[in-house]
Parts: structure tokens; C-alpha cells; sequence
């Protein structure tokens, strides 16, 4: 007689160590493997395009900040960057490099936390330690800079909140040849080791072609083997001054696009992004900041689609104008929100633990899916 | 590289029985302006036709036009009646590395559009979340519910539309400030 | 060297208020029931991990809400997750303290006027021991609140009941 099974429906969340915040997973599971994966979002939903339309556009910059709190200087580069094309505002060089430098540092410290909170998920504690106190060295550079931690609202439209600290070139500097040998050991702490590379190698494996069709950007498209990074395919600000890689997986353990191939490509990202704020560094114009702030910002009737290349992928702002100091409508085209749609995909036919590999190496923000 | 005037060129010659206009808008290329009930068509067409190749779809914004006329009632409040509800579409092609948006509108009464999903995938959850907040339902899409507010919200409440106003509670929780 | 160190050399009987005793031993061990909400939770991570060490006062981070004993509110709530918080709340055993944590949990932040969906203030739903305020607020001002925290858990007794 056959054995009578019936489908198991598991919850995951809202509140779940290894959701990375307030995601609700409904999991259904026929034995032990995953037949359907329903993600149920909105849990941080901060109605981030309402307060948009109520504020003017420099008072839209806060909210930003708190969309992907981890990648707070980027979310800020990309609104103004828009805002800026609307007015026509070309800002000074010494702006851009500080730009550059800010949101290279941004795309490290957001890595660090994406790292390290993987290695948590999966079991290894030591690493998100060892990253943390890395991060915090960034976090200082910031703070000296503009006095906060997380959230800067430091690029404003046509400038910058302040200028740089006298010590920050020296420090940033310091903090480079810090770091560099700090990315070998956290490959031997952990990207190399044989409990993680079981966990991860050939599970979620995401080819490019579905990528493509599902949207997905940023290191999660470039793990699965294409090189396509907005720095150099739609570059912005001056993005197209500097030397540097763009990584994609290789699949040196595994499947190409399998979730250690994920992981792997934020680590060799974060050593693309110290060697362009080196150059930034020694480039770095002198000038004024606030040369090109404008006394008010009211952009003409207009729409613009602005995209930029945030840690997590392609970040865009969808702004309308309708000719007064409100947005019409800011549509965020978030890449966290776009690039958790794949989980039901990838998770199909795998164990209950891999969700959690799989979800991790996706490096998902709340603040930002839900806005 | 092609410009939407280019585009909107193929398209008619591929389409002779739809609408289509150019929309002028700066600082970006214009906007080609259509049919709401046919986009799936145009999408699919400019997913796959020759020289197009708009193999993702970057970003798909609903927007409340509030071209309505406005009323007044007893409180103070405004309502819209009338006009239009926009969808506006960003693609890509990563092939060939060029970019277009078209827009398409419907009424604010009974807002429907054609659901992109099966052409792309990415389409899936920003048309939910377009049905979540302005009520824009797009036909023939898989599983069109909310997606950030509750399930239970109030039914015809989208917070998106320029007219909405806050419930006093939601739960036994108090809304406002 | 401990500070009782040669203290005890043969067994001994100290002898301590009840209450000294038992609120001694809340106060240095509170498990915190590891819950993210927003941004104030990278805050609160950044506070468990090296530089600001969460464990030195006795805190640690428990999965389940069935072997904690304070919540630390870290972020915005919106009104669907106030129903969750709610029932999380109920589910922890007494005694339980509650840390509203930066300025959304405390009276809804910069979603005050505007945010249709954000709870302007979690103390809506439960009662909150101790507030502590910024945007996010700092891992030193989280500390501050934990020590407040222990300040009041100090001064409690077995007789009243605890407001």
C-alpha cells in the first residue's frame, strides 16, 4: 500500500532570525523538499512615494536614506544625480570624486554586512565579527565627515551637506592598506571552508537567460555570468574615468550562479571598489562644494528615469514633475524588490535549509522591498 | 541605439490598427504614448522583434494623473472624479543596450490595463504593487492581490491616488497622528 | 583576581534580600528575543557585534519569544506588523521589558504626518519600559537605554505590582 502524504505548509516569519528583517515566508513542502515558496511582503511598508509627493524634492533626500539603510550614500547618489539632470545642474569635479568615494565606501560597508550576515545564516558566526568590526572603521569614516552613522543625508541636489574632513585622505588611505589583506582572511575564514562551500555550491542555481527575464540586477545577475554592471554600461556621474573589474561567477566550486557564486562576487567587488576609491583619492580636485547648489530647486514639467548601480543592483527613481518644488510622483524601482521575486524560482526542489542559503545569498533589504 | 521616434516607426508599420503618439518630455527622449488594452501585444513585440530586443523590463510605474475634476465635500476634503490613471513602462535591452518608455492611460472610474507579466517576469510584482496603490487592475495577470498593505485593507482604498484619505482606524489602531 | 576571591574557602551562606537577589539576577541576564524591524536594527546588530559587545551586560539574542526577556523595538512599526508585535509581546513570559528603540518606534519619526500605514508609536499596542530617542539612535544611547533599564529593574519589589 502506498504511503498517504499530504503537502505541509510552513511559515517562515514575520519574525525569523534568518529573514534579514520582517519577511514572511509561507513555505509549502511535500516531505522534505520545497514545492512553492510565497513570499508576503509590506511588513516595513513607510509609504515612501506618498511622502515624497507631500515634500519638496531636497526633503525627499531623508527618505531615501532610509529605503536600504545599509546603502544609505547610494540611495542618496541617485535621487540627486536625477533631480540634477531635471535642472540641468552640472556640479563641481571635486562633488563627483567625493561622490564616487562616498558610494564606493557605501558599496563596502553594504557588502560587509551581506557577508557577514550570510555566514550567520548558514552557521558561522566568526565572520560577521570580524566584518563588523571592519565596517565600523568605514561607519567612522562617515561620521567624520558628515556626523552620522547610518543615514547621511549627505549628497544634497548640486552639492554636498559638508566638505571633507582634513584627516579623511589620510584615514580612507589608512583604512585601504587596513582592509586589503583583511579579504584574504575572510576567504580563508570562510569562503574556502568546507562546511560552506557545501551549503552553498550548486544550491539556487539562477542561469542568465531567467535572470534576465526576471530583472534581476546588480552582483545576483553578474554571479550568473554576465557582465553587466551600470558603472560601465549606462555609466553616470564619472564612473567611466576609472580602472576597475567588473566580477561575474565563475562557478569555482560549483554551478555558475549557484548562491556561492553570489557570495563570491561581493567579495571580489569589495576589492574593485577599494581600488577605485584609491584612484578617486588621488585624483581628488581641490574646489568649492556648494558652487552649484541651487537656491531653489523647481525643475520644469518632465519626466526622468534614473538609474544608478546601488550594492544591491540597479537602483532607480522614477520622477515626474509637474513644474512646482513637489514631485509629482517619485516611483522607486527598487532592486531588493525585483530580485526577491526569483526565490519561488530558485528554491523549487531544494531542502527547507536551503531557503535559507538562498534567501541570504540574494542580500535582500526590507526597508527597501517594502519603501 | 534607437530613438523612440525610430521605434514609434517600426511600430506602426507592425501595428497599423493601434494608436500611437509621441509624448514630448525633458530632460529624457519622448515617451510613446498607446493603447492600454493592446501593450502586451507591443511588449511582446518589442521583446522579440528584430533590432528591438527589449529583453527587460526596468521599471513599471502606475501614476495617479489628477486630471480629474475636482470636488469639495462637507469636511474640507477633495475628491477627483473623472480623468485618468497612467502606467508608464522603462525598458531595456541589455543585447543592445538602448532604452525606451511608453505610457499608456485608463480611466479613473475602472482602471484596466494589459498585465506585461508573461512577457516578463519582472512585471509580476510592480503590477501588484500598481493594483495595491491606485487600483489600476491589469487583466490577465496570474494572481493580482495587495502586496505591501494588509489583505484585509479597506476594499477601494489605494493610498497612492491623490484624493486618498487615511482611515481613522485599521484594526482597533488608531491611523493618525 | 575576582572581587571574592580567598572569600570562600570553606562552604558559606550569604545572605541577601529576596528581592536584591532576584532582581540581581534579571537585571544581569536579560535575553533580548533577536527581532529586527528597520534601520535601527543594523544599529542594534552593530551593538551585539565587536566593537559595542551587547554580552557584557548579559544580553544575548534568543530566537523565540518563549525564552526572552526583553524586546528591543528597533525600527518602524507599520500597522501590519503591530498585530505580529502585539502577539510576539503576548507570547513572552513574565517578566518582560520593552525598549522602544529610535524615534519611529517611539512616536512614528519622520512617517508621523504623512505615513498611512506606519503606527505613530508602539507604545499603541504595548506598554514600553524605557524610550530612547534618535534617528537611529547611536549604539553608546541603546546602552544607555539597556542601563536604564537595569536602573529600573533595580528598584523593583516582590510586593507592588509592577507598573
Amino acid at each position: 500500500m502506498a504511503l498517504k502524504t499530504e503537502e505541509l505548509v510552513l511559515n517562515m516569519g514575520p519574525q525569523h532570525p534568518s529573514t534579514h528583517g520582517v519577511l514572511r515566508l509561507e513555505v509549502q513542502l511535500e516531505g522534505e523538499l520545497v514545492t512553492k515558496v510565497t513570499p508576503h511582503l509590506g511588513y516595513l511598508h513607510r509609504c515612501f512615494e506618498k511622502h515624497a509627493e507631500a515634500m519638496t524634492y531636497p526633503q525627499v533626500i531623508p527618505y531615501t536614506d532610509r529605503m536600504d539603510y545599509l546603502a544609505s550614500m547610494y540611495n542618496n547618489f541617485g535621487y540627486v544625480i536625477g533631480v540634477e539632470k531635471m535642472l540641468g545642474i552640472q556640479v563641481p569635479e571635486r562633488v563627483e570624486y567625493i561622490r564616487i568615494i562616498m558610494g564606493e565606501l557605501q558599496r563596502i560597508a553594504s557588502h560587509m554586512v551581506a557577508l557577514g550576515t550570510y555566514g550567520l545564516d548558514i552557521g558561522a558566526f566568526t565572520p560577521f565579527l570580524y566584518l563588523f568590526r571592519d565596517r565600523e572603521k568605514i561607519l567612522t569614516l562617515f561620521e567624520i565627515t558628515c556626523g552620522a552613522r547610518l543615514l547621511y543625508n549627505y549628497m544634497w541636489v548640486g552639492g554636498l551637506s559638508h566638505d571633507l574632513h582634513p584627516d579623511f585622505e589620510r584615514l580612507t588611505r589608512e583604512f585601504i592598506s587596513y582592509f586589503r589583506p583583511n579579504i584574504d582572511e575572510l576567504n580563508n575564514l570562510l569562503t574556502y571552508n568546507k562546511i560552506f562551500v557545501e551549503r552553498t555550491a550548486n544550491i539556487g542555481v539562477l542561469p542568465k537567460e531567467t535572470a534576465i527575464n526576471y530583472g534581476i540586477t546588480g552582483p545576483n545577475l553578474r554571479a550568473s555570468g554576465l557582465k553587466y554592471d551600470l558603472r560601465r554600461n549606462d555609466p553616470y556621474s564619472i564612473y567611466d574615468r576609472f580602472d576597475f573589474e567588473i566580477p561575474v561567477g565563475e562557478g569555482l566550486v560549483g554551478t555558475v550562479g549557484d548562491c556561492w557564486d553570489r557570495f563570491y562576487v561581493r567579495v571580489l567587488e569589495m576589492e574593485q571598489s577599494l581600488k577605485i576609491v584609491e584612484q578617486a583619492l588621488n585624483q581628488l580636485p581641490e574646489g568649492d562644494i556648494n558652487e552649484a547648489l541651487p537656491k531653489r530647486v523647481k525643475p520644469p514639467k518632465g519626466s526622468i528615469y534614473q538609474r544608478v548601480e546601488n550594492p544591491k543592483g540597479e537602483l532607480g527613481y522614477f520622477i515626474i514633475s509637474d513644474g512646482t518644488v513637489n514631485p509629482f510622483r517619485v516611483k522607486v524601482r527598487a532592486p531588493s524588490f525585483v530580485n526577491l521575486a526569483i526565490l519561488n524560482e530558485l528554491s523549487k526542489g531544494h531542502l527547507v535549509a536551503d531557503i535559507i542559503a538562498i534567501l541570504g545569498s540574494l542580500d535582500i533589504v526590507l526597508g527597501e522591498i517594502d519603501r | 541605439m534607437k530613438t523612440a521616434k525610430e521605434i514609434l516607426e517600426i511600430l506602426q508599420k507592425k501595428f497599423p490598427e493601434i494608436e500611437f503618439s509621441l509624448v514630448e518630455d525633458e530632460p529624457s527622449d519622448q515617451i510613446i504614448f498607446t493603447d492600454a488594452l493592446k501593450i502586451h501585444e507591443i511588449c511582446e513585440f518589442l521583446r522579440d522583434g528584430e533590432g528591438l530586443k527589449f529583453d527587460t523590463l526596468m521599471n513599471l510605474s502606475g501614476v495617479d494623473d489628477a486630471n480629474g475634476e475636482k470636488q469639495t465635500n462637507d469636511d474640507g476634503s477633495e475628491t477627483i472624479v473623472g480623468g485618468t490613471l497612467s502606467v508608464y513602462y522603462n525598458l531595456d535591452s541589455i543585447e543592445l543596450n538602448h532604452k525606451t518608455t511608453l505610457q499608456v492611460s485608463t480611466s479613473r472610474e475602472s482602471p484596466k490595463v494589459e498585465s506585461v507579466n508573461l512577457i516578463w517576469r519582472a512585471a509580476d510584482w510592480h503590477e501588484r504593487e500598481a493594483y495595491d496603490m491606485l487600483g489600476i487592475k491589469f487583466l490577465n495577470h496570474p494572481d493580482l492581490r495587495r502586496i505591501l498593505m494588509p489583505y484585509d485593507w479597506e476594499e477601494g482604498s489605494y493610498p497612492l491616488r491623490k484624493d486618498y484619505k487615511d482611515p481613522e482606524f485599521y484594526q482597533g489602531m488608531k491611523v493618525p497622528y | 583576581m575576582g572581587l571574592l576571591d580567598q572569600e570562600f574557602l570553606d562552604s558559606n551562606i550569604v545572605i541577601a534580600k529576596s528581592d536584591d537577589l532576584l532582581n540581581w539576577a534579571r537585571l544581569s541576564s536579560l535575553w533580548q528575543l533577536s527581532f529586527g524591524l528597520a534601520c535601527c536594527a543594523i544599529e542594534m546588530m552593530a551593538t551585539s557585534a565587536s566593537n559595542y559587545d551587547f554580552d557584557r551586560f548579559g544580553v544575548m539574542p534568543r530566537p523565540t519569544p518563549r525564552q526572552a526577556d526583553i524586546i528591543i523595538i528597533s525600527g518602524t512599526v507599520t500597522l501590519k506588523m503591530a498585530i505580529r508585535i502585539k502577539r510576539l509581546y503576548e507570547q513572552m513570559p513574565d517578566p518582560k521589558y520593552i525598549i522602544s528603540m529610535g524615534s519611529c518606534a517611539n512616536c512614528g519619526g519622520p512617517y508621523w504626518e504623512h505615513g498611512y500605514h506606519v503606527l505613530k508609536g508602539v507604545d499603541r499596542v504595548i506598554p514600553v519600559d524605557v524610550y530612547v530617542p534618535g534617528c537611529p539612535p547611536r549604539p553608546e544611547a541603546l546602552l544607555e537605554g539597556l542601563l536604564k533599564l537595569q536602573e529600573k529593574i533595580r528598584h523593583e519589589t516582590l510586593r507592588t505590582k509592577k507598573a
